[in-house]
């Protein structure tokens, strides 16, 4: 694997019972590159990203991960259980995992790192706070902390912005400015075509296929758009099988 | 002063049974509420009912070879409860039917088993003694096994403790950071089965689930942290499973029904007195904070 890549897709197919979500995907992501993943619902961006994180298992192709990279997850905030009796601070202690596993005792300096991580996200003060009176914004800065945490150099984010009032969603831009200038690969899912174009110099659009793939400005098109939002989302139980894995011998 | 201690001490000072039931009772109590707490919270309650069906057919093969003997049946009861979960996780994986409809499943098929395996041999009142339990019976046997139940629980929920709020508070991003998720998950359903058998002998397969989940949806109401709300589910445990025990020996109840209903009682004044139950939610319906 090229060392300049973080990531490297080879003719990945991920899916849920034999139906396809991300189709024959190939490329790379270039390390400290900064992409986002844009498609209607159903296009194969989340799946994708717990592609990468090994939660789905790849149905033919592969990927690769180049072995200086650490990830971190964002995944939909959705995903958190809010009414569970937890304090951000136990919420953001998550992020620790891969330093203390199951059994390891958070040290001085840990309780530093979570403390710090809180604060760079603006919810100073919040540390005691019941995950459940927070708003989805305070949810979601939380969530950042966590990612803060991991301190990882591979980052995906999975619709950070969704249904998050225009102050959280340019403090939390100016975390993602930050890390993009410490040099870290950021990948993430995001709705907001504008929004991307004015952040993020790298696109992957995504319906199933990848419709198009690179400079944001020269994906976003007017034509690539119109073509990645007539995409059908539903499956289609009778759908053929795919004659790319035919031609391989994948398919009997 | 005397009538107290002969309502109150006596019947554990003196009477071996009552003895023999009081510690298994409280051992029972540190060890299925936690467990119970992490199913609630797990939105798992009617799991933990459903499995406690489930175990029904192993102790009836155990009873159906040996008698009513508590080691074959609560090793049958283990086997069975086992089987299950194992059965309606991989069913819930293999196909696109969710866990909690493969588990009603094959409860229900365990439970008609149970009961039909039961009848083969056993006279009615024999069925009673299994689906509600017997504090009168409770052996020395029976003793080391909820022993050796609590200790592993205990020990369990200690070691596993991070994993399983990682689990219940955000699943996918466990996931993202460990390859344990699959395994904290068998190793809890294991725990609920393992402290169903454990209450098996004295609660009966109907009843012994409610020392698990009443403690812990007690104790919901009022504390919002999940340690505290753990200490406070083993306390409402065992303070109930006394009050049962002595309620059932001072009269002709049978005790396994007498503890649960303690534990009812707790629960029902803990749903409308609790910080977060329905009088404090009213009385504070009309007013709010400046911030």
């Amino acid at each position: 694997m090229n060392e300049q890549n973080a990531l490297t897709f080879n003719n990945l197919t991920l899916g849920y019972q034999s139906h396809p979500a991300v189709h024959h995907l190939s490329g790379k992501i270039k390390k400290g590159s900064l992409t986002a993943i844009v498609g209607a619902n159903g296009s194969g961006k989340s799946t994708l990203l717990r592609g990468i994180m090994g939660i789905n298992k790849p149905m033919s192709g592969s990927f690769e991960i180049d072995s200086d990279q650490t990830l971190a997850y964002l995944p939909q905030r959705a995903q958190v259980d809010q009414s569970f009796p937890a304090s951000v601070l136990e919420l953001v202690a998550l992020g620790l995992w891969s330093k203390r596993g199951l059994l390891g005792r958070f040290t001085k300096e840990d309780m530093q790192t979570l403390y710090q991580a809180i604060q760079a996200v603006g919810l100073e003060g919040f540390e005691k706070r019941n995950i459940s009176t927070l708003s989805g914004g305070q949810l979601q800065r939380a969530l950042f902390a966590r990612v803060i945490v991991q301190d990882a150099n591979l980052i995906l984010l999975d619709e950070p912005f969704s249904a998050i009032d225009t102050k959280t969603v340019s403090d939390l831009l100016s975390l993602i400015a930050n890390w993009h200038k410490q040099g870290r690969t950021i990948i993430i899912v995001a709705h907001d075509i504008q929004l991307i174009k004015a952040h993020f110099p790298e696109t992957l659009l995504l319906a199933r296929d990848a419709i198009a793939w690179g400079k944001t400005k020269e994906v976003l098109t007017p034509k690539n758009l119109s073509l990645a939002q007539n995409f059908d989302e539903n499956w289609d139980e009778n759908a053929p099988w795919c004659e790319t894995d035919i031609q391989k011998g994948q398919v009997s | 002063m005397n009538e107290i201690y002969s309502f109150f001490i006596a019947p554990f000072a003196e009477v071996p049974f009552m003895q023999r039931a009081l510690l298994s009772a409280v051992l029972l109590s540190f060890s299925a509420a936690p467990v119970g707490v992490f199913l609630m919270l797990r939105r798992m309650s009617l799991t933990g009912d459903a499995m406690s069906h489930a175990i029904l057919p192993g102790a009836a093969v155990g009873f159906f070879l040996f008698g009513l003997q508590i080691i074959p049946m609560t090793i049958g009861g283990l086997i069975a409860g086992i089987l299950v979960a194992l059965a309606a996780g991989a069913v819930s994986r293999l196909t696109t039917q969710k866990e909690d409809a493969s588990l009603a499943a094959f409860y229900l098929i365990s439970i008609a088993l149970g009961v039909l395996i039961i009848s083969m041999r056993g006279a009615d009142d024999e069925l009673l003694h299994i689906l509600f339990g017997s504090v009168e019976d409770l052996t020395n046997d029976t003793l080391i096994l909820i022993i050796i139940v609590a200790t592993l629980t205990i020990t369990s929920l200690a070691v596993l403790w991070r994993g399983l709020v990682a689990e219940c508070l955000d699943p996918l991003f466990f996931r993202s950071i460990s390859s344990l998720s699959p395994l904290v998950h068998f190793i809890f359903l294991t725990l609920v089965v393992l402290n169903l058998v454990g209450g098996f002998p004295a609660l009966g397969s109907l009843l012994s689930v409610g020392l698990m989940i009443l403690p812990a949806t007690a104790a919901r109401f009022w504390v919002t942290s999940i340690f505290k709300m753990s200490v406070l589910a083993v306390s409402f445990a065992a303070l109930s499973s006394i009050v049962g025990l002595l309620a059932s020996y001072h009269s002709t109840a049978p005790a396994g029904p007498a503890v649960i209903l303690s534990l009812g009682g707790v629960y029902i004044v803990s749903l409308f007195f609790g910080k977060s139950g329905i009088l404090q939610n009213r009385s504070t319906g009309h007013h709010h904070r400046a911030g």
